[in-house]
């Protein structure tokens, strides 16, 4: 199954991560993405959600403009954070500033399949398209993800 | 030794959907080849064509980064914990290269 993919959010989480990647514009903004997916959760009927951002510090010093990193640890905090949530990590997000929200190669090479990867384009500081991505099993390329931004989303 | 191997989310569909799996070995290294004996589908994401550990994919001794210790190479005792986890990362092309051909999706 290579398309279908939808991702579930309120419009009060798709807002927080626009306003990330234009709080740290022209860097690139990270996080993870804390929410339930029906694979993992039999309690969760419905489609794959985002509940709770964990927001993260681009470690990528070196590049900030155009490279986002995050440590172990901070992967290790960011599961901790969604288990106190009961929740799981379902995927993270970045932005791309000045740049399309499509993935890069080198996103692609640094990719991990099942996650949902939200990019949030950036144009002149103001937040832009956003789009969210999977990676496929093969890892050659991605398919997308619908976001379906809807107000009952669990908060 | 036996040893529990914490499986991350994104590897779990290629893990029966487990959690964690236990598995015998002497070192991390063998707790990680025992895990892909168990579940082969595993292996293409944790490993290259060579056989060595993805450069994108950390392994911690219970606190500890095994690349901080012996690696592969070091050694397990009962009861310890092995934890994959992934290393995330990403960034735009400096070229402006795009990776996908498919249309926007979205909000």
């Amino acid at each position: 199954m290579s398309d279908g993919y939808q991702l579930f959010m309120s419009p009060q989480m798709a807002e927080r991560i626009r306003s990330h990647g234009a709080e740290t514009f022209p860097h690139e903004c990270c996080g993870a993405l804390l929410g339930r997916d029906p694979a993992f959760d039999e309690k969760s009927a419905g489609p794959r959600e985002v509940v709770e951002l964990f927001r993260l510090v681009n470690r990528r010093d070196d590049s900030p403009r155009n490279r986002f990193a995050v440590t172990p640890q901070d992967v290790l905090d960011a599961e901790k954070a969604a288990r106190a949530h009961g929740l799981d990590v379902i995927g993270w997000y970045h932005s791309h500033p000045d740049h399309p929200a499509r993935p890069s190669q080198f996103d692609r090479e640094h990719a991990w399949p099942w996650y949902s990867y939200v990019i949030v384009s950036v144009m002149n500081g103001a937040p832009a398209e956003m789009t969210s991505w999977r990676l496929n099993d093969d890892r050659q390329d991605y398919s997308p993800e619908r976001i379906e931004i809807r107000s009952g989303a669990a908060v | 030794m036996a040893v529990k191997v914490i499986i991350p989310t994104p590897l779990r569909p290629y893990a029966a959907k487990k959690e964690s799996a236990e598995v015998t070995a002497q070192t991390v290294g063998e707790a990680l080849g025992s895990l892909t004996t168990q579940f082969a589908e595993l292996r293409k994401h944790l490993f290259t064509d060579e056989g060595k550990l993805r450069s994108f994919v950390n392994v911690y001794l219970n606190d500890e980064d095994i690349r901080y210790m012996a690696r592969e190479a070091t050694p397990v005792k009962d009861g310890d914990v092995v934890s994959i986890v992934p290393s995330i990362a990403g960034g735009v092309e400096r070229t402006g290269r795009s990776m996908n051909k498919a249309g926007a999706n979205g909000e």
